[in-house]
């Protein structure tokens, strides 16, 4: 059996504002979505609640993982229960290494479980970075530089996908990863989780532009619009979306107010 | 309406000493007659001179009314103590595996006093300042709160002057680098006064490295120092300076910390203030020569009922001098900082270069945090610059690292040490940092 996140008619207000207006998706392990949809539709929103940002409000509905509801859930708990979020704008943290701010996050995981654990021994720890860093092609000076801190566009996604790599989420994602890169960049990335994909891992690819799923091919589409998913389908309604823009979704779903 | 009553009185209480008290001391450390006839001519001061109260603009926003002299005042009671009394980590080498001299007090009492024969080789002279007043009267004497600190200039540095408890004394003569740091230990496990002095002399052209921790074991009742610390950084001198305060919470301070730094000499000052239940601190840098350079770094963290006031000034009195002072300091739960910065030249001292800068983070909506930044320049050809800020602590990068396992706590702690990073960069000494570093972990984490 695997594990499943059900979003299940999830309302989100910022600041009072609605902003996601019932949301209904379920992404189960193994499987690749991708849900698109134009600026300010709500996307990166459901991306932030997924993982907990305490910065928005749910005002009804639920969101469950593994058999869970996690709503209540700090996003540390989340975390360590197999979700990733892999960030549109990655926060720099000076002073903390990538290698070491991974070591942390593998050693919170394990103290959850235990609280008696050392946590993992350096030399493990270093095989499992390097071990990971050569999967996704990255130089191996990349560790010991601090998280984020003066990273390039493409080295910042990067370094969200060998945290990914590293924590071995269950159903991860990825918010607007394609934007501010380069084609070159973009293939580099996309290969990185390409090499993750598999039975045991879900994905759900958040974007605006069809281009990453050249790359990144899911076999489940949505579009988001107005804080609701208006359309859902195979590979083909993202190529169709890349023919004809938006307009026809803004067309069909306007909400009239 | 309800009348609220206070209990706090209206002025600050006022210790009870006397002149049989300073005359008592001398006699008990069998000084010579000039060091007592200074002790009493500052009681004299002492006398005049009003308790410091809100009416005086460097002590407008400072309060220390809770402060009971009755039972912080009494002299600590010195006690056969061993250097072992001090916590482990704070008798290690504060700076690379080695130190040059090892001086360590208790309750005020020497515990240990170690100096390794490179030092006395070089000519470098490093004692407890008693000692230092009968074997060197000609080192001590001109220099002894005659040139940086002086006992006129308030009541807490006239009273320090007349009864300072112990002291150390560092010396290192004309171009001789001390190669191995020196390292001084005051720590109490008695609560009452204490009043600590630290003289450094490097004359022209010498090298030293001083690092001071100050700690205390906790108490179950109020503990009042009142110190001074004095360096005298010669001619083409180069000084490096750490001070670290991690004093129990029932600790009042008030000292006087002020550095006279000469032509083309370079003091590096570090401060990190942690501990202590109030804290009244007045730092100051006199660039005196042309060409001195000055870079003071300033770390410190307030949390529960903690009120740390921090007075800074940096006197370009010679042209193309520069100094950059920089604190960054945090405060939780109810605690409150103040910094005061002033940067100050004499008339036509061009080509002077001054920064100052503040940084609070502020980490509870109960906390205060105050950050007035000040210039008096009297030249034209000068480059001066300060600011002070103030934030919170943000919370994307705490959800960022927290949507990977790592727990509110963990997270926070981080992001405060990215806060702080900056800061802890300008350091030259990892074994600092990593205290400072231990010290932010512990209020942030320890505390809860």
């Amino acid at each position: 059996m695997g594990a499943a996140l059900e979003i299940r008619n999830l309302h989100v207000s910022v600041e009072g504002k609605p902003i996601l207006r019932g949301v209904d998706l379920t992404v189960k392990q193994g499987e690749v979505h991708a849900l698109m949809g134009p600026n300010g539709s709500g996307k990166s929103t459901l991306a932030n609640v997924l993982l907990g940002n305490p910065a928005y409000e749910v005002t009804g509905g639920e969101i469950i993982f593994k058999g869970e509801n996690i709503l209540e859930q700090e996003p540390d708990v989340r975390s360590r229960a197999g979700l990733f979020l892999a960030f549109q704008y990655p926060v720099s943290i000076p002073g903390v290494t990538l290698a070491n701010f991974l070591r942390l996050a593998i050693n919170a995981r394990l103290k959850a479980e235990d609280p008696e654990s050392k946590g993992i021994s350096i030399g493990d720890f270093r095989k499992l970075m390097r071990a990971k860093m050569d999967m996704l092609q990255m130089d191996h000076s990349f560790a010991g530089r601090y998280l984020n801190e003066g990273f390039s566009g493409g080295e910042k996604k990067r370094a969200e996908i060998l945290q990914m790599a590293v924590l071995q989420p269950s159903v991860a994602i990825l918010d607007e990863t394609d934007s501010g890169l380069d084609i070159d960049a973009l293939r580099i990335v996309s290969e990185g989780v390409n090499k993750l994909r598999g039975p045991g891992l879900g994905v759900l690819v958040i974007t605006h532009y069809q281009r990453i799923l050249n790359y990144i091919r899911p076999e489940f589409v949505h579009v988001m619009y107005n804080g609701r998913i208006v359309e859902s389908g195979g590979p083909d309604l993202a190529l169709r979306l890349e023919e004809t823009g938006y307009d026809w979704v803004r067309e069909r779903f306007e909400v009239v107010e | 309406m309800v009348a609220v009553t206070r209990r706090r009185p209206t002025a600050p209480d006022a210790p009870s000493y006397s002149r049989a008290d300073i005359e008592a001391l001398s006699e008990k450390l069998k000084e010579p007659t000039w060091l007592r006839d200074s002790r009493l001519a500052a009681w004299e001061l002492y006398e005049e001179l009003p308790m410091p109260d809100r009416a005086l603009e460097e002590w407008r926003r400072t309060d220390y009314r809770s402060l009971r002299w009755d039972e912080a005042g009494r002299m600590s009671a010195s006690l056969d103590s061993r250097l072992t009394a001090i916590p482990a980590a704070n008798r290690e080498p504060l700076a690379g595996e080695e130190q040059g001299g090892f001086l360590a007090f208790i309750n005020g009492e020497v515990v240990h006093s170690e100096a390794a024969d490179s030092l006395s080789r070089q000519g470098i002279v490093f004692t407890d300042l008693s000692t230092a007043c009968r074997l060197h009267e000609d080192l001590v004497r001109p220099n002894l709160m005659t040139r940086a600190v002086k006992p006129g200039e308030g009541k807490f540095a006239a009273l320090h002057a007349a009864l300072w408890t112990h002291g150390a004394f560092v010396y290192v003569p004309r171009g001789t680098a001390a190669e191995l740091p020196i390292h001084i230990v005051m720590y109490n496990d008695q609560p009452g006064a204490t009043l600590g002095h630290v003289l450094v002399i490097v004359e022209d052209g010498a090298q030293a490295t001083v690092l001071v921790d100050y700690l205390s074991a906790q108490a179950q009742s109020q503990s009042v120092y009142v110190g001074a610390t004095e360096l005298l950084v010669g001619s083409g001198a180069n000084l490096r300076y750490v001070s670290l305060q991690d004093w129990d919470r029932q600790m009042f301070e008030f000292s006087y910390q002020r550095a006279r730094v000469g032509r083309d000499a370079a003091l590096d000052w570090v401060i990190g203030t942690m501990g202590s239940r109030f804290v009244k601190s007045f730092i100051e840098v006199e660039l005196d020569g042309t060409g001195a350079n000055v870079q003071v770094s300033g770390m410190f963290f307030a949390d529960k009922g903690q009120f740390f006031d921090l007075d800074t000034q940096q006197n370009h009195n010679a042209p193309l001098t520069t100094s950059n002072l920089l604190f960054k300091g945090a405060a939780k739960d109810t605690a409150r900082s103040l910094w005061q910065g002033m940067i100050k030249s004499l008339p036509d001292m061009q080509k002077i270069d001054g920064f100052q800068a503040c940084r609070n983070l502020v980490l509870s909506d109960e906390a205060r945090m105050d950050a007035i930044p000040g210039l008096e320049i009297e030249a034209d050809d000068v480059r001066c610059t300060h600011a002070a800020t103030f934030g919170t602590l943000e919370e994307q990068p705490v959800f960022y690292l927290m949507s990977r396992g790592i727990p509110r706590d963990q997270a926070e702690l981080m992001v405060a040490e990215g806060f702080f990073e900056e800061l802890l960069e300008r350091i030259p000494f990892e074994r600092v940092q990593a205290r400072l570093r231990a010290s932010l972990e512990a209020k942030i984490i320890g505390s809860r």
